[in-house]
């Protein structure tokens, strides 16, 4: 477990001293959400409707930003494969890795997207669901992704190829995770139960998406 | 402890590289890997280490730790050095450490004299500094089998010596070498396996 903690420890400096983590994810969130108004125009009510759709679209696309440098660079550089020879099986180099991901892009991007619905005239009485909803959704983006880093990890320039692999996974989430997000704003749907279906999403992607990429990784090394 | 290889056979890219290699090493032995570029010396290596799959054949380590896998009680020091940029000299050799479960004693630079940069991001060390950096590896973690693919590519004289100082001073100690090179290493090998090329037999 120690030995998954330094894994997590390294990647999250990594992240801070080489950019591209959280920095570069939160700012194409900004520029995404503040297209929006700009091309659909300044009616606030529409704004408000879709605010929940367009924060989660724009959620999605920011993860899968910066998702093919989950094991790309540790690929390249030759450690990913001294990793495989370390004890730590390779179910659990994903989870960790992973886990860094999420702690540099999924968790600050549903912080701030409360902050970013002001763009797009979020009503405050759904600050509270917008962030509960990607705080749940956002570990299963990461660990989708990871199955789809793993897969193209060997590819050069594999972003856009990850991009179509993935983004149709990420359907569900977006489904139940705009749901419940909308249902302060929209009605009649209650919040706990598209909030319940996307903790259970995220809940078996974590277990069951590290075993889909270790296998995809493994493939890499034969 | 004793690796034992018998009827490796790789191929790559559908061209089969080598077939048929048997050695087995006991402790204290050491092969040396030879041949013509594309003779497969990295391929044996790898697939020593679990990184490609044999074709055919089987490596075992007979004493070894049943739980553990060939590789996971080698260090495999390949083309790549697995040196992070962003991190320093002393963070890259410390996770290393960590990671593969070396003891935690504080000079794991001394050994190839980069004591002086430990507080330089790595990314600015030269190749041969990198290289230094990625060898540290086999000072600070003890394993029983190393597996050494072109380890002196662009290290400088006293490197050298350095390395050869460790490689024998792992022999002596009852570990095993394979290692390939086309250069001199400048130790003695007690064992020298010749890869032909072109799927010849060796």
């Amino acid at each position: 477990m120690t030995l998954v903690w330094a894994l997590i420890r390294r990647d999250l400096v990594l992240a801070m001293r080489q950019g591209g983590g959280a920095g570069m994810a939160l700012g194409f969130f900004l520029v995404v959400v503040v297209m929006l108004p700009l091309g659909l125009g300044p009616d606030q009510a529409m704004l408000t409707r879709i605010a929940p759709g367009a924060l989660w679209v724009a959620l999605l696309l920011s993860v899968l930003l910066s998702t093919d440098r989950i094991f790309q660079a540790d690929y390249e550089d030759g450690a990913l494969e001294v990793m495989l020879l370390g004890p730590v099986p390779a179910e659990l180099i994903v989870v960790a890795k992973t886990a860094a991901h999420w702690l540099t892009t999924g968790l600050p991007l549903a912080l701030a997207a409360p902050l970013l619905g002001i763009f797009l005239n979020l009503p405050a009485d759904a600050f509270a669901p917008v962030v509960a909803t990607t705080l749940i959704g956002s570990p299963a983006l990461s660990f989708l992704g990871a199955v789809g880093a793993a897969i193209t990890v060997g590819v050069r320039r594999g972003g856009l190829l990850l991009s179509i692999l993935v983004l149709p996974l990420y359907v569900p989430v977006l489904i139940f995770g705009v749901s419940a997000a909308g249902a302060a704003i929209t009605g009649p749907v209650s919040f706990g139960t598209p909030a319940l279906i996307l903790a259970a999403l995220s809940l078996a992607s974590i277990v069951l998406c590290p075993l889909a990429a270790a296998a995809a990784l493994r493939v890499h090394f034969r | 402890m004793r690796l034992v290889a018998e009827g490796l056979a790789c191929s790559r890219g559908g061209r089969v590289v080598f077939r048929d290699v048997s050695f087995a090493l006991g402790a204290g032995d050491s092969l040396l890997l030879t041949g013509p570029n594309g003779a497969g010396k990295t391929s044996l290596l790898r697939l020593v280490a679990g990184l490609v799959e044999a074709m055919a054949g089987t490596v075992r380590l007979e004493g070894g730790d049943a739980e553990l896998t060939v590789g996971q009680h080698a260090h495999f020091i390949g083309h790549l050095d697995a040196v992070k940029g962003a991190l320093t000299a002393a963070e890259n050799v410390d996770f290393w450490r960590a990671y593969l479960g070396g003891a935690g004693s504080g000079d794991a630079l001394d050994a190839f004299g980069l004591a002086d940069l430990a507080d330089i991001p790595a990314g600015f060390l030269s190749a041969g500094q990198k290289r230094r950096l990625a060898l540290c590896r086999l000072a600070v973690v003890p394993r029983v089998l190393w597996l050494l693919d072109e380890p002196s590519v662009s290290l400088d004289a006293q490197s050298r010596d350095t390395l050869a100082a460790l490689v024998s001073g792992h022999v002596a100690g009852g570990g095993i070498v394979v290692a390939s090179t086309h250069g001199d290493l400048g130790v003695p090998f007690t064992s020298t396996l010749a890869l032909a090329g072109r799927g010849a037999n060796p």
